[in-house]
């Protein structure tokens, strides 16, 4: 309800407070506008690049390879294999991990502890690779220094922390 | 860095599929891909148009720069690289409001115009700048007070409660924020010592 009401808001204060300021609003927004599309050109490639990896890493299956090896470990730090996936996937692709959600609503109900514990590790995050990927691809970085680490270190300490805290909610 | 994970996605991704005889699916995301990036690209574009639109009025009338001033004292102690009164603290400040409220299609082109304006004051053009990578981290953290996607699948698979989920998920994704402030903190700091 708040969030409905939000952008029309937003923007009638936006235009109201341009006409009052005396400003050619309708100028102006043609010519911000206009900035989208080399906007958009330049996030194409570097997205284009990041997806064409990301679907042939996540679509070959070697994840699951991957779980399998790390299952009996899982069971020793009692986190539940089932959410695994979700957690690896949660930086790397957005779509691929609302799949993967979707599914254990479909298998497990969307009450369940370990779907709700998904759900929260789903949405205590951004995909980090995605942000690092838009953003410094359209201004041109090519040296991220130690940004993906960062990013990868907090979704990590995100993950555990999920353990620790959804528990008491539940 | 982006480099190196890129051929390995690239190469393990391949090598998994060819060895397990799967080589049609790998043809298939060679074909596609381009498609998939096309669709994205187009879904985004004019949303970014259009919000690029709107927050040039509110720049040039100087709404943007009011926010700015009023954001301007947490924001200062982030991103303390960062002029006083330097236009990048109004995008920064409306792209993490966008978020805080869930709509990430807003907060896209007000954080591009806030890399963009980081780029300015950067002074080597290829490399990531102390502040731009504060501001990542901040985006990657995905703090934000609604959900929407996660409670509207919860909605879809008939939950008892399905907003419930918005309380741990705030909760955990701010202790997280200031997790990757305070690493980001540390790393530039050895980061700017090695210089």
């Amino acid at each position: 309800m708040v969030s409905s009401l939000f952008i029309p808001v937003l923007v009638l204060i936006v235009i109201i407070y341009g006409a009052y300021k005396k400003v050619n609003v309708y100028d102006s927004f043609i010519s911000g506008a206009k900035e989208g599309l080399p906007m958009a050109m330049s996030m194409f490639f570097s997205l284009l690049a990041m997806i064409f990896g990301v679907n042939i890493f996540l679509n070959s299956g070697i994840i699951d390879y991957f779980f399998e090896f790390l299952k009996p470990l899982l069971v020793l730090i009692n986190f539940p294999a089932e959410v695994l996936p979700v957690a690896v996937m949660r930086p790397l692709s957005g779509s691929f991990g609302l799949a993967l959600l979707n599914d254990m609503y479909k298998i497990y109900g969307p009450d369940s502890f370990i779907s709700f514990l998904a759900s929260v590790i789903q949405g205590s995050s951004d995909t980090t690779l995605y942000v690092i990927t838009l953003y410094f691809g359209t201004i041109g970085i090519k040296k991220i220094k130690y940004a993906l680490w960062v990013g990868l270190l907090t979704d990590l300490f995100m993950v555990i922390l999920s353990l620790m805290i959804v528990p008491l909610f539940f | 860095m982006i480099n190196k994970l890129w051929i390995g996605l690239i190469v393990l991704g391949s090598l998994c599929l060819i060895l397990t005889g799967q080589s049609d699916v790998l043809n298939n995301q060679i074909l596609t891909s381009g498609k998939v990036t096309l669709e994205l690209v187009m879904q985004i574009f004019p949303l970014v148009s259009l919000w690029l639109g709107i927050m040039n009025i509110a720049k040039e009338s100087g709404l943007l720069q009011k926010a700015s001033n009023f954001i301007y004292p947490i924001l200062h102690k982030i991103f303390p690289d960062i002029p006083k009164g330097h236009e990048s603290f109004s995008y920064i400040s409306s792209n993490i409001i966008a978020n805080l409220f869930g709509l990430g299609n807003a907060a896209t082109p007000f954080g591009l115009k806030a890399m963009e304006s980081l780029q300015k004051l950067n002074k080597n053009k290829e490399e990531a700048s102390r502040s731009m990578i504060t501001f990542l981290v901040i985006n990657t953290c995905g703090l934000c007070f609604v959900p929407t996607t996660i409670i509207s699948l919860r909605m879809l698979y008939d939950s008892k409660n399905p907003s419930y989920i918005a309380i741990p998920c705030l909760i955990i994704s701010f202790i997280s924020l200031l997790f990757g402030l305070l690493i980001d903190k540390i790393w530039s700091k050895k980061d700017g010592g090695r210089k």
